[in-house]
This record gives C-alpha cells, sequence and structure tokens, in this order.
C-alpha cells in the first residue's frame, strides 16, 4: 500500500502549482499500479520523452509547461526527432516538424539540458554509485546501473519527465539492493582471448546475453582485462535492446561485481550458461539480415552514440582516404564541439562522413529511400532497429569493416582468426 | 453449457471509470503496444500477432498478457487523442506502463477508458460478446 508524505500530498494536491501537482500525482500512480510503498528522492534524470511519436505527447509536456513545472534535479535529455545543431537534412513532414520543434522546446523550456544525446554519461552526466536516479533510454538505463552503479528502473515516456519534476520516483525494482543481485552466469572463458579483446564481439555478447537474460540480471564470467568503457557501452547498448535487460554484472570490471560470487550475493545461480565459438557465430550471424550480398548503400555508427575515441579510431582508419558511399558519424553536441574547435569536423565532412547530431538515423527520417537498400553497421541496437525503422536490410561488422566498406562502396571483410 | 446464457463476472478495479459497453476483443496472445497497435487508428498491426487486422477502439479489450515497452504508455495516450481508444481494459496483470498512458490522458482532461483486472481464462469466456462494465467492475455479458 502506497504512502506518500504529507509534503508529496501537498505537491499532488497543487500547493507548488498545477504542473508540480501534475506530475507528483503521475508518480504516486505509477507507484500505486506497480506495487510500491513509498516515493524516494532521485539525485539526476535522463528524459526520453522528447522524441516524437505523435501529437498528444507534445500537448502533454506543454500542459506541464503552462502548469508552471521546473525539473527539481539534473535533468540531460535524449535524442529528439530533429537536428537543431544542423549537419544530416531531416526528411519530416510539415506537421510532424513542427510538433516536434514544440515538444523539443517544451522540455527545454522545463529547465532540461539541451544534451540531446543517448549517451549522457559520455556528456559529463555521472551520477555517484549507489544514488537513486530516474533514468529513461534503454542504453543509458543499462549503462548508468551497471557501469556507474547507480540506481534506476527503465522510466519511460511520461514518467521520466514526472519524476524529473517531482524529485521522487517510486520505491522498486532495480532501487532496491535485493534485486541487484545477479540469478544468472554467463561464462564466456571459453572464448579465445583475441575474440573477448576485440570491439566487434561486445554487441554480439550483448545480444545473446539479452535473448537469454530477457529483465533477470546477469554476471558475465571471464572479461577480466579485455573491456573499455566504450565495449561496455555497446555491450549494454545491444541487452537492452534484444530483450529487457536492464542491469549486468562483469566479474572483475564492474563496481558491483568484484568477483562473480559477491555479484550472486553468494548465492549460487538459478542458470549457468557458457558461451562457445558456435554460440557467437549463431548471434553474429542473427544480426545481419541482408544475407549474402556485397551491396552496401550507407553505412551507420554511432548507437549508442560515439565518444570522441571513437571518432578518433574513425579518423586513424580512414587516413586521409575519401568515402565511396556516405558513413553517418551519430553523435552528440559535446563531441561535435570539441571536433569544430579543433577544426577537424570540416576534414571529415569533406571526406564523407555525415554527422548526424542531437539524434540518429533509426529514430528520424534522414537515410534515403532506397529499394532493397543495405545499411551496414557495427552497433548491435542499429542492427536491432534500422530494418523496421528504415526500411534498410542490415549487414553488422566491426568498425574497420565499416570504413574499409564505405571506402570501396561495397562490404569489405576482415579474416576472422577467430571463428 | 450454453455460451449465450447471462454471464456476470465482478474484476478487479485497476483505473475507475465507467460504466461502458461494447462488443468484448479478447485477444488469444499477448501483445505488444508499441509496434503492435497503430496509435493513429487503433489497428492490430503486428504481422505475428493472431488478431492481426482487428481493430480495438470502441472495444472491451480483454489482455491475457502484454509485452512491456516503454513507450508502450505513448501508444496509449495518443489512441486516447485519437479517439480510437478501446472503451475499457480488461488485463490479466497490470501493465503499470501502458497503464500509465491512461494515467496521463487522465490528467489531459481526455475521456478516460477504465481498466479492470480480470484472470486470461475468465477472458476467454466474454469473446465476442456484447458486454456492459459498471463502475464497481461488474462484468455483465448479454
Amino acid at each position: 500500500m502506497l504512502e506518500l508524505t504529507a509534503e508529496e500530498r501537498a505537491t499532488a494536491a497543487g500547493e507548488h502549482g498545477e504542473g508540480a501537482a501534475m506530475a507528483m500525482r503521475i508518480v504516486a500512480e505509477a507507484a500505486r499500479l506497480m506495487g510500491a510503498p513509498r516515493l524516494i528522492p532521485v539525485a539526476s534524470a535522463h528524459i526520453d520523452g522528447a522524441l516524437y511519436h505523435g501529437d498528444s505527447g507534445t500537448l502533454f509536456a506543454e500542459k506541464l509547461v503552462a502548469g508552471g513545472a521546473k525539473v527539481a534535479v539534473r535533468s540531460s535529455l535524449n535524442v529528439g526527432s530533429l537536428a537543431p545543431a544542423g549537419c544530416a537534412a531531416i526528411r519530416l513532414p510539415p506537421h510532424e516538424r513542427g510538433m516536434a520543434g514544440r515538444m523539443m522546446r517544451a522540455y527545454e523550456a522545463m529547465g532540461c539540458e539541451p544534451s540531446w544525446t543517448c549517451a549522457p554519461y559520455q556528456a559529463g552526466h555521472r551520477p555517484a554509485r549507489g544514488t537513486d536516479v530516474a533514468w529513461g533510454e534503454s542504453n543509458a538505463v543499462v549503462f548508468c546501473n551497471s557501469v556507474l552503479g547507480a540506481r534506476t528502473n527503465r522510466y519511460g515516456d511520461f514518467l521520466d519527465i514526472a519524476c524529473a519534476i517531482a524529485g521522487r520516483a517510486p520505491d522498486y525494482g532495480l532501487h532496491r539492493p535485493e534485486n541487484r543481485l545477479a540469478t544468472l552466469l554467463i561464462d564466456v572463458t571459453g572464448l579465445s582471448l583475441g575474440l573477448r579483446r576485440s570491439d566487434v564481439f561486445y554487441p554480439v555478447l550483448g545480444t545473446s546475453l539479452g535473448r537469454t537474460a530477457g529483465s533477470a540480471v546477469a554476471v558475465i564470467e571471464g572479461l577480466q582485462s579485455c573491456t573499455s568503457e566504450d565495449r561496455l557501452k555497446a555491450l549494454g547498448a545491444a541487452a537492452a535492446s534484444a530483450g529487457g535487460v536492464g542491469l549486468f554484472h562483469v566479474a572483475g570490471v564492474t563496481p558491483e561485481a568484484p568477483d562473480a560470487t559477491t555479484a550472486l550475493g553468494g548465492i549460487p545461480p538459478r542458470e549457468r550458461i557458457a558461451l562457445t565459438p558456435a554460440d557467437v557465430k549463431a548471434a553474429l550471424a542473427g544480426l545481419s539480415t541482408a544475407g549474402e550480398t556485397d551491396r552496401v548503400d550507407a553505412v551507420a555508427i554511432g548507437s549508442p552514440h560515439l565518444s570522441l575515441a571513437e571518432i578518433d579510431e574513425v579518423e586513424q582508419r580512414m587516413a586521409g582516404r575519401r568515402l565511396a558511399i556516405p558513413l553517418y558519424a551519430n553523435t552528440g553536441r559535446h563531441v561535435l564541439a570539441p571536433l569544430e574547435a579543433k577544426g577537424r569536423r570540416r576534414p571529415l565532412e569533406d571526406a564523407g562522413i555525415v554527422f548526424v547530431v542531437d539524434t540518429c538515423v533509426v529514430v528520424t527520417p534522414i537515410l534515403p529511400e532506397l529499394d532493397g537498400a543495405v545499411l551496414m553497421t557495427n552497433s548491435g541496437k542499429f542492427a536491432h532497429y534500422a530494418p523496421g525503422n528504415t526500411g534498410y536490410a542490415v549487414t553488422y561488422g566491426s568498425l574497420g569493416e565499416c570504413v574499409e566498406s564505405a571506402v570501396a562502396g561495397r562490404l569489405v571483410r576482415e579474416a576472422r582468426a577467430w571463428i | 453449457m450454453d455460451l449465450r446464457t447471462r454471464l456476470e463476472l465482478k474484476a478487479e478495479i485497476l483505473l475507475p471509470g465507467g460504466p461502458v459497453d461494447g462488443p468484448c476483443l479478447a485477444l488469444s496472445a499477448p501483445i505488444s503496444f508499441w509496434g503492435g497497435v497503430d496509435p493513429k487508428s487503433g489497428r492490430i498491426i503486428d504481422a505475428r500477432h493472431p488478431e492481426r487486422g482487428r481493430d480495438v477502439a470502441g472495444t472491451i479489450l480483454a489482455l491475457p498478457g502484454t509485452i512491456g515497452s516503454s513507450s508502450a504508455s505513448a501508444v496509449m495516450l495518443e489512441l486516447v487523442h485519437a479517439g480510437r481508444a478501446p472503451a475499457a481494459l480488461l488485463m490479466d496483470a497490470p501493465d503499470a506502463i501502458l497503464l500509465l498512458g491512461l494515467v496521463v490522458a487522465r490528467e489531459m482532461g481526455w475521456s478516460t477508458p477504465p481498466a479492470f483486472r480480470l484472470p486470461a481464462a475468465e477472458q476467454k469466456r466474454l469473446a465476442g460478446r456484447r458486454l456492459t462494465v459498471s463502475e464497481q467492475g461488474l462484468i455483465r455479458a448479454e
């Protein structure tokens, strides 16, 4: 049975304005429906709700603004449907463009930071370990829980901004320590070290994790000295798009898993799965939908948004060559600004890179409409969503293969010693 | 047993409202509203769903299960706004994300369907029948 404090009840009754009241009532109703006994304070929010799905979402945000609502905690914004920072052209019809723009302005008017990125954790928003936060966007949620050790559920549309305004979230799920323990152990020690130390492995592992774990918490054994922040980012994003994963642990790597036993809370796992090279090969094949073809019409990288380190690698691999087909580099202002300041943006664009900033190619129409088109990507998340959202078939490959294919204008594969 | 006999069932209130009446559309498989129901028309668009092509608008929609998506609430709000929402929801298990769309619709001051909890086995008995649902959750099949 949900119990609100006197202060929460006063806010819900309108003491701090109608916008704040509406937000508190939404958080309280969500808590009641989820069976939470109370609300807890949150230290920050990441808002996924500013992506246009229809006019009703815009009207909701504008009603909050009209009611004087302001966010009570630091709140970064996930991608929108438009790109106010420029770059790639967006083919939204006029009505949708207008409503999407109004929605983005409404969220900024409530005091949200115009970060417009799905990788807020690489744009300076990194809550401390153990703090409760209210984050939306599945990859950001899984990174926040797993890599930073802060605590959040997967807050969807409306609830994310309501929690940010109320400064409260329902006390349930991954906010509670007992629900953060792993119940599933995934052992990757049977895979070659070469594979475990390659970037291309992490989206494949994430896809496999998402399919196996669903929304259960897993601990992965066998990745000590193999991971980087960008690899964990790719792993989490693929796991969260293939399944309902909100938290994973990596033994000896992530903050709540000094070792597998601690991550499991000293209890034997409900299930133990040893990944074999055949499992990896099957998961890898499942990421591509284009079949046996060397056709590639475009390359898209950066889901989640590229870090500066990832752009550095693209630039090194291009080595001054021009691209034969467009390579869409999806990233945020936090990366574009330093590139611009160092004079690196123009040469990359002149060589054929199309920067997509504040948004990305699977959430808004950017890719040209072509019959039978094939998109190449190194992102597990793009591989998952591109066929449904863009109509492009997908060929999955490493970043090296993506760059070489963009230079050649057709699929170029590297030798894979590890398969 | 004659399925056309009058039937009365009591359902637990999840979100109050009503009374309402309409034909019962009892889904035979769980559905994801995001990607499964067209928010503009109310038509079931999930290619793999057994009730694909049916329209949820104005029905007493019985859901044996939902597949969670964090955007299900946005689809539900859009259905209410477009006038294509079900007249009421009967859910085997409450899906907080889907119901949140109705909570927000109510906050917007829009006419919002009520939601009740009814086990999947009982939902099947109502399939295709014309129902009235009282504010207290009393379901009558004519």
